[in-house]
């Protein structure tokens, strides 16, 4: 681990990288560590370790606070993706179009990393610091994502908007994880991808939501300014203009899906 | 470091470093290449396998991790004794593999399925194979294959004389399903050295080499353009335009620089840094505005005003008859580059074989590619073999040079086999694409809705070399007014340099941008006079019903009001078969040798669309043998006679009316020989042919009979055009109509298309099932063109970024054969290569304006295109 080296997991963001050309770096393969597999439910919640894959997460055990991510393990490229990539590959590659970022943020994921002499938890949002750049430095590594037990009973969901069915880089994502108390929202958290350059909560949303009952017209409490944090830039799968619309459009089909 | 694992249930060992690609290993080094390469990025799937029974990419699996583990590849699914899986005589049986290089991955992904579930339905099948990219099939008869995986199809092996109109399996289709076939990366002889081109990363730049010298002490050779003996190449005897390698100036980014030339390893491990080029960028000249404008630098610096070439079709006085039109229908619609995206990049190699160079390459046309490197390389034609591998999809791409002049120049100076093989990428930067094309178009009719006159303009952008710039420009005109009777007709067509990449040919040259256009301007004039579109063409009987049960469905629905809206649209075209104007004669040869071997000698290449099935179909039944005691010999120039390219939907009528005749002229021989009459019945057992005339059979024994060929050429006639763009320009013409019904999120500008009903007039289907892959493929080519299909140089030059319809994308599809003999061809036989694609975009479109009101003039109309244009057409932004 001193010497610089790339670290690789499921491969798929590094090979697609590396296309055409010669790896010459030094690569340490964390596949076959044992440590870094499974989730496993701990007191204070949930941990992902770190060569868990999407089709793993799919078929794992998990509560409805984990619909959201499901479904987005459902949408990450074709089956040989999801049956190769890992959640904290998809998380460490800091693509502003990852889609478990936004799932991971409304779980107020955490980040586990490991160095030789020293272990620390980052939140996500504090983890993933622009395009492609994360806090970590280069002799650690990612050991596991956390997902912190919610207060209340909770549900969460996702929603892609690609264009095409399968193998598509979201034009934008959204994502958001509701507790409920007493048929009504105790706690949202709601975040957005694809439409900045890193996924983004929105905390004004957030408090709109915070007591409104758990019904049919959730969907109404949105404004259009609770998406000021968002960003978004014209490339060759959408303009901005497009993708700030369709993350309204997004938000609203998402927050109507949680009416009972 | 060494790997152990289980490779198809046997033990496996690996040594070599563990960051090296599952699939590099599989297919350099433990020799199996079943496994294809389509990316090397895990877009297109086609290396899938299994590994712990779970579909995965080889190509982004670090051999490293399968320490221990077990993986499946295709080579892994039939019996021990070569007897098929199920699976694999599905796809055989119901023609799932066209040009086979997805096929494996098809394979693995749909086997990981079908252990865990034996009857999957629809959607569960779309989630396994979703993966996995099809450029030929349109998917349609691959879902069908897994879902019936378990039901084994009777083997179809027609009789004497039975066997045109007969649903034959592929008589190459064994060897797509076991990963047996060998592609143009598949064959490489091991001590073959590799060729890693440099290319230009500008538009437009000047360029001066630096010193070479420390570079070729590290590799075998450094080719620059004064290594080319003849540095032109092009499709057209008087346009030899581009070079093999450029000499001090790029005019497209991607265009070949340098090739280096050494072991795979060396050359793929030198930098671009390390190559001493030093750029003196300018202005590139983008599009057809930039390229005539009054100060538009030239592209090529002897082609005024940036003009290839124009010309157009004049009849009666469209300008006066539009005055006493009753309707009038104006527009104007744009498309983009779009790339043939074939799952196999360009590939072969070379070697030099005494004083000839023989090229084995994937590719559409071996007697062009001969002659083209002939010149090149100032040989003689003679000189020249080209030996057509499997070649996985083409599409018009592969009619261009790409690796060919690079081996052989390298082959014949080395004096070693040299093999290159494209990235993707690098396939997708240099290689030709499909015309842009501005398209204004105006179509009067009087009050009945009879058309009167057409004014029709295409402006096309053909990048920076000529390739098939001028038959695109040539072929609109005489197609731009459609598939219909009018007397005052107009057209003109004319193509522009810019510094894009080639543009070339593409399914269909340049009609299916035209028929965005004109099926616009029928839908438009339908709606100016209030009649049901379907009203205004002809050959729509088929789909008569089906449209009024469509409209009535989509009424239904949007009556429940929401925000998806669904649409009915229909598109019409025709399409002639052949060259425009120009002879494209074909010869083939069918050979009975003393050993009793029946062979079609049959120089037309199977890109996947059939050929060497429906030749051999057409060959037996002229000669009144079974199809099945056919062998095979295909596309090497040493041993076919020249059948012409595989292009402009020809060889079905062409290939095929020389295959019926060579069949016919063989069993004139073997009739005279037996004396018989005309009517006499042939069976072929060992060396003895036996001739049966009525009562009386006479057998003849082959082993004495010396070696029988029957030999067919056809020419189709036409005539050239006159001044006016009069005269016979095919000898026949296909014609179809589509519907498409589609379901537009209104919100978010997304078209899911739900059914697509095509009805094709193909005068006899040769093979049903062949026939039905064409139209579906050719459907799943055209909603990619209207939905997301856009190359931009520099930022679409992978399959993630340039989209192509995936097996989620396309609807189910409903094939309407219509069978209107064409006199001239093979037992009637038309083609319909390129027919299946024209219809489906403007049915498409017709169908996203009647749901939304929008029409489209820009494709690809991506869902943020549509959104807008369905804001700016209601004024608000609701
Ligand atoms: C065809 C295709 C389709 C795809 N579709 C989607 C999609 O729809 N949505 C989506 O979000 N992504 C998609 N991806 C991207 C990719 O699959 C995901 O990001 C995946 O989760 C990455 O995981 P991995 O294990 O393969 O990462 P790797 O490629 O192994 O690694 C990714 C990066 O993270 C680093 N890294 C990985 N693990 C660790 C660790 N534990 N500690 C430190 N650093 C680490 C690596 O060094 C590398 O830089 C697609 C990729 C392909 C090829
Ligand atoms: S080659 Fe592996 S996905 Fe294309
Ligand atoms: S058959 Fe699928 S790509 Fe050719």
């Amino acid at each position: 681990m001193a010497r610089p080296h790339t670290v690789l997991a499921g491969g798929t963001d590094f090979y697609p990288a590396r296309v055409g050309r010669a790896i010459e770096e030094d690569v340490l393969d964390i596949g076959a560590i044992g440590v870094l597999r499974g989730i496993s439910s701990v007191s204070e919640g949930w941990r992902l370790g770190a060569t868990t894959t999407w089709s793993e997460l799919l078929e794992a055990d998990l509560p409805p606070l984990f619909d959201g991510l499901k479904q987005a393990a459902r949408e990450v490229g074709g089956r040989q993706i999801q049956n190769a990539g890992t959640l904290a590959g998809n998380v460490c590659n800091a693509s502003p179009a990852a889609d478990g970022v936004p799932c991971l943020l409304a779980l107020e994921a955490e980040v586990e990393l490991a160095s030789r002499t020293a272990t620390r938890r980052v939140p996500l949002g504090r983890f993933i610091t622009g395009v492609r750049r994360t806090a970590r430095a280069p002799d650690e590594l990612v050991v596991a994502i956390h997902i912190p037990k919610p207060g209340h009973e909770a549900r969460s969901a996702f929603l892609k908007l690609g264009a095409r069915r399968y193998l598509v880089i979201s034009i934008a994502m959204v994502a958001a994880t509701l507790e409920i108390a007493n048929g009504r929202v105790a706690n949202a958290r709601i975040a957005v991808g694809a439409c900045s350059a890193v996924a983004q909560r929105l905390p004004a949303l957030e408090s709109a939501l915070a007591g409104a009952p758990l019904d049919g017209r959730l969907a109404d409490r949105i404004d259009p300014t609770h998406l000021a944090p968002l960003t978004p830039i014209d490339d060759v799968r959408g303009s901005a203009d497009y993708r700030a619309d369709s993350a309204l459009v997004l938000l609203r089909r998402l927050l109507a899906g949680f009416a009972p | 470091m060494k790997v152990a694992f289980t490779l198809n249930g046997a033990a496996a060992a690996w040594t070599g470093p563990p960051v090296t690609r599952l699939a590099a290993a599989l297919r350099n080094d433990l020799g199996l290449t079943g496994t294809k390469i389509g990316c090397d990025a895990g877009d297109c799937g086609a290396c899938t396998v299994l590994l712990d029974g779970r579909q995965v990419c080889a190509c982004l699996v670090a051999i490293g991790q399968v320490e221990g583990r077990s993986v499946e590849t295709v080579e892994g699914l039939a019996g021990a004794d070569g007897t098929l899986a199920l699976l694999q005589k599905s796809f055989l049986a119901r023609g799932a593999a066209q040009c086979g290089i997805c096929t494996p991955g098809m394979l693995m992904a749909a086997e990981e399925l079908l252990r865990r579930v034996s009857r999957p339905d629809r959607r569960a099948i779309e989630d396994a194979l979703g993966g996995v990219l099809c450029r030929c099939t349109g998917y349609t008869k691959i879902v069908d294959a897994v879902l019936s995986a378990s039901v084994q199809m009777p083997t179809v092996t027609p009789e004497a004389g039975a066997a045109v109109g007969a649903r034959m399996a592929r008589v190459d289709g064994q060897a797509k399903v076991t990963g047996r076939d060998i592609f143009g990366a598949d064959g490489i002889p091991p001590d073959a050295l590799w060729i890693r081109v440099v290319r230009s990363p500008y538009d437009r730049s000047r360029f001066a080499l630096g010193d070479l010298a420390p570079l070729r002490r590290r590799l075998a050779a450094v080719l620059t353009a004064s290594d080319v003996p003849f540095n032109g190449f092009g499709i057209y005897p008087e346009i030899k335009d581009q070079p093999v390698l450029a000499d001090g100036i790029v005019r497209y980014r991607g265009e070949a620089v340098l090739a280096l030339v050494g072991t795979r390893a060396y050359v793929l491990a030198v930098r671009d840094d390390e190559v001493p080029i030093v750029w003196t960028a300018e202005p590139p000249v983008i599009g057809i505005d930039a390229a005539t404008a009054a100060d538009a630098p030239l592209v090529q610096a002897d082609r005024p005003k940036n003009l290839l070439l124009d010309g157009g079709v004049r009849h009666g006085d469209a300008a006066a008859a539009f005055t006493g039109c009753a309707a009038v229908a104006e527009g104007v619609f744009e498309t983009a580059f779009v790339e043939h995206a074939y799952i196999e990049p360009e590939a072969g190699w070379a070697e030099r074989v005494g004083d000839r160079i023989e090229i084995h390459v994937t590719t559409q046309t071996p007697y062009m590619d001969r002659d083209e490197i002939a010149n090149v390389m100032r040989l003689k034609p003679e000189s020249v073999r080209i030996v057509p591998t499997a070649c996985g999809g083409g599409f018009g791409g592969k009619l261009d040079l790409s690796i060919q002049p690079l081996v052989a120049i390298a082959a014949w100076l080395l004096k070693r086999p040299v093999a290159c093989v494209y990235t993707r990428p690098e396939s997708m930067a240099a290689t030709t694409k499909r015309h842009p094309a501005r398209i204004s178009a105006k179509f009067g009719c009087d009050a009945q809705g009879k058309l009167v006159a057409c004014d029709v303009s295409a402006t096309f952008d053909t990048g920076a070399y000529a390739s098939w710039g001028p038959t695109v420009a040539n072929r609109v005109p005489v197609h731009a007014m459609g598939p219909y009777a009018v007397p005052h007709v107009q057209t003109w067509g004319e193509a522009f340099f810019t510094n894009g990449p080639p543009a070339g040919a593409f399914r269909g040259f340049g009609v299916p941008q035209a028929a965005i256009a004109h099926e616009a301007m029928m839908d438009e004039l339908a709606d100016k006079l209030g009649i049901d579109s379907a009203g205004l063409a002809q050959c729509l009987d088929a789909l008569r019903p089906g449209w009024q049960r469509a409209h009535a469905e989509a009424a239904a629905f949007n009556a429940k009001g929401g925000v998806k809206r669904r649409g009915v649209g229909i598109g019409c075209m025709w399409y002639g078969i052949g060259n425009t104007s120009m002879s494209n004669p074909s010869r083939i040869r069918v050979g009975l040798s003393p050993a009793g071997t029946l062979t079609l000698y049959n120089g037309a290449v199977d890109i996947g669309q059939g050929s060497n099935t429906i030749l051999t179909q057409i060959a037996a039944d002229a000669l009144g043998l079974p199809a099945a005691q056919f062998t095979l010999v295909a596309g090497d120039t040493d041993l076919t006679a020249d059948a012409g390219k595989t292009s402009a939907s020809r060889q079905t009528f062409v290939s095929g009316k020389a295959a019926e005749k060579a069949g016919l002229d063989l069993r004139q021989q073997i009739l005279r020989l037996a004396n018989a009459g005309p009517g006499a019945v042939l069976s072929l057992r060992d060396t003895r042919l036996s001739v049966r005339d009525g009562a009386e059979v006479r057998v003849l024994d082959l082993s004495t009979a010396g070696t029988l060929i029957g030999e067919g050429t056809f020419d189709p006639p036409t005539t050239p055009l006159d001044a006016d763009g009069q005269g016979i320009p095919y000898a026949t013409y296909a014609f179809a109509a589509q519907m498409a019904e589609v379901e537009v999120d209104t919100e978010l500008g997304t078209v899911k298309v739900l059914r697509i009903v095509a009805a094709h007039d193909v005068g006899k289907a040769i093979n049903p099932t062949l026939v039905e892959g064409q139209i579906e493929g050719g459907i799943a080519q055209g909603l990619g063109l209207a939905l997301m299909e856009e190359f931009l140089p520099g930022r679409t030059e992978n399959l993630h970024d340039y989209l192509i319809p995936t097996v989620g994308d396309v609807p189910e599809i409903e094939c309407i054969l219509i069978e209107d003999r064409e006199p001239l061809g093979p037992s009637g036989a038309k083609g319909v290569g390129e027919p299946g694609l024209v219809p489906t975009a403007p049915a498409i479109l017709g169908a996203v304006h009647h749901a939304t009101g929008v029409r489209a003039h820009r494709v690809p109309l991506l869902p943020h295109r549509l959104r807008g244009a369905i804001v700016s057409l209601r004024g608000t932004r609701a």
